[in-house]
């Protein structure tokens, strides 16, 4: 039996207080994929991952997740949140650990202390981004590459079958981004599906294994990361206006352009 | 102690430490929320309860421990919608809530503008056995729901979206913090007042924030500095012949000054941060 993608939408608005940001919206992330949103800036990225958390609405149209419908799944720890998020110090100080800890809530009891396989989880996640040395660390004092590692092993510690990322390349100088894509590669090579919002692969181009943008709302592309869909992706960045993908177009899963030989 | 041997000094007392220990306590995820000033509303609310209390000749802690929780529902679920009206909505409630206890107090038995005064900023001579024994319940429930859900409390403090996206009950989590709040400001009625109430839930977590580096330690330090203050705003309440709520308040901001130029001192002079 062919398992169920873990996301999957389908003639899908998605939006706010019963107003779409997106409509007609499908596709299916299955297992194992390494998935980039991508698209300028109010294309309506956000919105889509946000539904995937419970954070927006489905207005219309079906999202399912891991099989079922997303208003009946309850399992938020298969799926783990990395937001965009420029800094991650509160008023109060609160150390890497404490902050990592917390991300573990999604699967543990209310009310039940922690236990030996939740405390293993979380040192796990804290090793997994290379943060062990700095756990007791007051989060405001590290790098933005740092912190950002935290947000990541914060979503880690529920171990999730998904990991979804919001833009984490933003703000973040070039020697972290590429700590951060080493991060990611370990994961995907351990079979965690990514979704994972961007404005440009940057180092993270080599574990993609497929591009979804948006545009005006709208997914006007769905398959391999190509040549052509990196040169549109380049005029996203530059804010021109490629006219020939404007609005609701049909998704450019078979261009028949130049595969860059980076799918999987 | 000269002043122990005062039934109304050991009552005092008794509820100044109550009102120290959990004032903190509830104060640190208000802060971590930046909601320093919720408290304060929450006060002006609370002070209807106590006059409906005093003009029906029931408890007026009782009664006002009634109208904060409503109130805390209200505002929470004001702040949850997000409108831009809530705004409009919270200032009217915690207006009205001060005026008509101001009002109905003037028209209580008894009320006076002393009696006001008592409840608005704090007197030592006012705690009643009866009010000793609401106030140590409250407490007992405060720390037990802050540090049984002390976790979920910070998760949902220091990213409601992360919290909500985790699968944890946030909705449900604001109502407790706000009514946890309720409760630690009726508990502050005899002894810092409804108007002071935010103070001691504020000023000394933001003291114990300038010498830790952990939530944990915040709370921790905080609580020690909450019930210090107290205590010994009480004390010198009695010596001075001052009202019990300015005196602790202006300690809490003297102790927060003293240790704001002590960490205003270069690093490689300081001790480490706990």
């Amino acid at each position: 039996m062919t398992e169920a993608p873990l996301i999957h939408l389908e003639a899908a608005a998605l939006g706010y207080d019963g107003t779409p940001v997106i409509s007609g919206i499908d596709l299916a992330v299955e297992r194992g994929a390494v998935l980039a949103l991508v698209g300028p800036n109010g294309s309506g990225k956000s919105t889509l991952v946000k539904a995937v958390l419970g954070l927006a609405e489905v207005v219309a149209g079906n999202l399912e997740l891991f099989g079922q419908p997303a208003g009946e799944f309850g399992d938020r720890g298969r799926i783990g949140y990395v937001p965009q998020r420029g800094a991650i110090a509160g008023v109060v100080p609160s150390t890497v650990h404490e902050v990592v800890s917390a991300g573990r809530l999604a699967r543990s009891r209310t009310l039940r202390p922690f236990r030996a396989a939740d405390r293993a989880a979380i040192t796990r996640a804290l090793d997994h981004v290379g943060l062990t040395d700095l756990s007791r660390a007051r989060v405001a004092t590290l790098s933005g590459g740092q912190q950002r590692r935290v947000l990541i092993a914060r979503a880690l510690a529920a171990e999730p079958e998904l990991l979804v990322l919001d833009e984490p390349l933003a703000g973040v100088d070039l020697s972290s981004q590429g700590q951060l894509a080493d991060v990611l590669r370990v994961l995907a090579e351990n079979g965690t599906t990514i979704v994972v919002v961007l404005h440009e692969l940057g180092p993270l181009r080599p574990l993609v294994t497929r591009i979804a943008r948006l545009r005006d709302g709208h997914l006007v592309y769905d398959g391999p990361v190509t040549a052509d869909v990196l040169a549109d992706l380049h005029e996203d960045e530059l804010g021109h206006h490629d006219h020939h993908h404007d609005g609701p177009a049909p998704h450019r899963t078979s261009p028949g352009s130049s595969d860059l030989g980076l799918t999987g | 102690m000269e002043l122990l041997q005062y039934d109304f000094m050991q009552r005092a007392l008794l509820a100044a430490l109550l009102v120290g220990l959990a004032a903190p306590l509830v104060g640190v995820f208000i802060v971590q929320r930046r909601l320093a000033l919720i408290g304060d509303g929450m006060g002006h609310i609370a002070l209807t309860g106590v006059a409906i209390g005093l003009l029906t000749g029931r408890s007026p802690v009782l009664v006002a421990l009634a109208a904060a929780i409503l109130g805390a529902v209200f505002v929470e679920t004001v702040r949850m919608r997000g409108r831009a009206s809530g705004d409009v909505a919270l200032a009217i409630i915690f207006y009205g809530g001060i005026a008509g206890g101001v009002v109905l107090i003037s028209k209580a038995p008894g009320g006076s503008a002393a009696t006001l005064n008592a409840y608005l900023f704090g007197a030592i001579t006012t705690t009643t056995a009866a009010d000793l024994a609401v106030f140590a319940v409250l407490a007992a429930v405060i720390l037990a729901v802050t540090i049984g859900l002390a976790r979920q409390l910070f998760a949902v403090a220091d990213d409601e979206d992360f919290a909500r996206a985790s699968g944890l009950p946030v909705a449900r989590l604001n109502l407790v913090l706000a009514v946890l709040t309720a409760a630690t400001v009726v508990m502050s009625m005899r002894i810092i007042g409804l108007l002071l109430i935010s103070a001691l839930m504020v000023i000394p977590v933001a003291t114990a924030i300038l010498v830790t580096r952990s939530f944990r330690a915040t709370m921790a330090v905080a609580v020690a500095i909450g019930v210090s203050v107290s205590v010994l705003g009480v004390v010198a309440s009695y010596s001075w012949d001052t009202p019990s709520g300015g005196t602790i308040v202006l300690l809490a901001i003297g102790l927060f000054a003293l240790l704001a130029a002590g960490t205003a001192i270069p690093p490689a002079l300081r001790r480490r941060r706990v």
